[in-house]
């Protein structure tokens, strides 16, 4: 089947089950130390930092705060260790893509194939962190209490094709494997801290009543925004906004990927 | 005659450097053909161009019926193309079969299909007791042997083969060799690129000699011998000190020189190495042990080497 942009699906799910292939190997060292990030910070800051956040924010304890945007993150994380280093290394040190295009396979289907494993990697973490928070909920931790959840794991669809697509774009633009340092220090770091997951960012005295308009800016903000409002409640036209945000850039990076990628690896 | 690939005009560079500069050529069906020269010839990047690894520069480049030239129709050039690349890009995570049913899905083959597949070549290599090994417990023989199975899973109309033998030892040269040799009884159609002369002479039809960027010779390996060289040469290594600077005997020595080249069809003196080429070995090699006794004299078949070295005028390690 081909999807527009000639991409070939079949090819594009052959290099997607060529990498569940290589997972199922090796899952246990390399999927499941990741999925406990997210679960270190929720126990870690919303128990142990709660404790001093007594009056929690806008109704809700600190660990019911901060839960949803966790699982932003930890779709984000999933997604983006996937599109740098791994894909970075299958062009360049194993010279895997050289092989792979010396068959019908294009560019364009590889390209997605890899998105496609990107985003199944992050709906995996962020599927599993998702039950974790379930499980609060029965606990009596008001985490989960919207029926709107049963969409999470689309935004977390989204979050993770749009930093997979991220990632994508910066591989395609580097050629030593040292830069992932700025890309992690200065990109994802900043994002995971001042996305709103931790504290509210709608407070007056931040950044001079700013930080929210600043904060719109930015990619990982939307989707803390959108779990939030999936998990939580109420629903409003900002949660649209957010929505439409990530979608547009999908929508822009899904063009530039290949042409960087093609740009990379054809001459 | 039917052609698989014809190129008219093709070139190709990188900003200032021209890698293929103009090269005509026509590869008939069923035959081995080899691209012959030294690093840097440009033989890899035509093959790139071939592959549709990389996009031709200017030119045409018909391959089995479809223009390369644009790209449009490289899905269709490459479903029918094999290829065996120069540095190994197996897969390293994964084992020697699933190597092979990975690659075989690329071509359309289905889960089914692609697994009896990759039996039946793995057979064909002689690795079916590897086949759930994984890629890094092979050696380098074995290595080569599974990438030129994963160039074979499309049960492709044409292989190409860039440089499959460099830095084999001798032993597991032979053995590919041997897999080659079944592949050319199978009627596809193969391209070799190599500088190792003595493989192209074992195993191709017709070649031709690329050196900066050029074709400089092309037809059968033993025509290019005979049009180019002679049939045997004869090596003398001349040990300078001992006679050259020796009064009379030196003089004899150049004097003997002369006379063995006169015998010869044509010569060449490379430091203290003079190449005879000549049709009558015998006759020169038993002169050359009375004019100089000392001398360490060798009659060999000529090859493709010589070809090269008279056509270049230089070896093929510079």
């Amino acid at each position: 089947m081909r999807l527009p942009g000639d991409i070939d699906l079949t090819t594009s799910v052959s290099v997607w089950r060529r990498n569940l292939t290589e997972y199922s190997h090796t899952w246990m060292t390399n999927v499941l130390p990741n999925f406990f990030d997210p679960v270190l910070y929720l126990l870690g800051m919303g128990l142990g930092l709660g404790m001093f956040v007594g009056r929690g924010v806008g109704g809700l304890t600190y660990i019911e705060f901060i839960a949803p945007g966790l699982m932003a993150a930890s779709a984000m994380q999933g997604a983006s260790f996937e599109s740098t280093y791994n894909v970075f290394v299958k062009m360049n040190f194993a010279k895997l893509y050289d092989a792979y295009l010396a068959t019908p396979a294009q560019i364009q289907d590889i390209a997605f194939g890899e998105l496609l494993w990107a985003v199944s990697r992050g709906l995996i973490y962020g599927c599993a962190f998702f039950a974790v928070l379930c499980g609060f909920t029965l606990f009596g931790h008001r985490v989960i209490v919207s029926p709107w959840a049963v969409l999470l794991p689309v935004a977390m669809a989204m979050t993770a094709t749009m930093f997979a697509l991220i990632g994508l774009t910066f591989t395609a633009s580097i050629r030593n494997i040292n830069y992932y340092g700025f890309y992690y220090t200065l990109w994802l770091t900043p994002l995971f801290l001042f996305s709103g997951i931790f504290f509210p960012l709608d407070n007056p005295q931040m950044a001079g009543g700013h930080a929210e308009t600043i904060a719109w800016f930015t990619p990982l903000f939307h989707c803390v925004r959108l779990m939030r409002g999936l998990a939580q409640g109420p629903l409003d036209w900002t949660h649209g906004m957010s929505a439409l945000w990530v979608l547009v850039v999908i929508a822009v990076l899904l063009v530039v990927v290949p042409r960087r990628m093609r740009k990379r690896m054809v001459h | 005659m039917d052609v698989a690939i014809k190129a008219t005009g093709l070139r190709k560079s990188y900003g200032d450097f021209v890698a293929v500069d103009g090269v005509d050529f026509e590869i008939p069906k069923g035959v081995c053909f080899g691209f012959l020269g030294p690093n840097g010839a440009g033989k890899t990047t035509t093959m790139r161009m071939i592959y549709r690894a990389s996009p031709v520069g200017d030119g045409s480049l018909e391959i089995l019926g479809h223009e390369a030239a644009g790209g449009r129709n490289d899905r269709k050039i490459k479903q029918k193309i094999g290829v065996v690349p120069q540095e190994d890009n197996l897969d390293q995570e994964l084992s020697v079969r699933e190597n092979l049913e990975v690659f075989a899905r690329f071509y359309g083959l289905d889960r089914k299909q692609a697994k009896a597949r990759a039996v039946e070549l793995l057979d064909f290599v002689r690795l079916s007791e590897r086949a759930d090994s994984k890629v890094l417990e092979l050696s380098g023989g074995m290595k080569r042997r599974v990438l030129i199975a994963r160039g074979l899973v499309g049960a492709p109309e044409l292989v190409v083969l860039d440089e499959p033998t460099t830095g084999l030892d001798p032993q597991a040269r032979i053995n590919l060799w041997e897999r080659m040799r079944d592949l050319k009884r199978k009627e596809a159609t193969l391209i070799l690129t190599t500088h190792y002369m003595d493989e192209a002479e074992q195993l191709c039809d017709s070649l031709v000699i690329m050196d900066k960027g050029k074709i400089v010779a092309q037809g059968r390996p033993r025509d290019l011998i005979r049009q180019h060289v002679s049939s045997h040469v004869v090596e003398i290594e001349i040990a300078a000190g001992r006679h050259a600077n020796a009064g009379p005997s030196g003089e004899s020595a150049a004097g003997a020189i002369a006379e063995l080249s006169a015998l010869a069809k044509r010569h060449e003196q490379h430091q203290d190495r003079l190449l005879l080429y000549v049709d009558n070995g015998e006759e020169v090699v038993t002169r050359a042990a009375q004019l100089l006794p000392d001398a360490e004299t060798l009659l060999r078949r000529s090859t493709l080497e010589d070809v090269f070295l008279r056509i270049t005028g230089r070896g093929l390690e510079e």
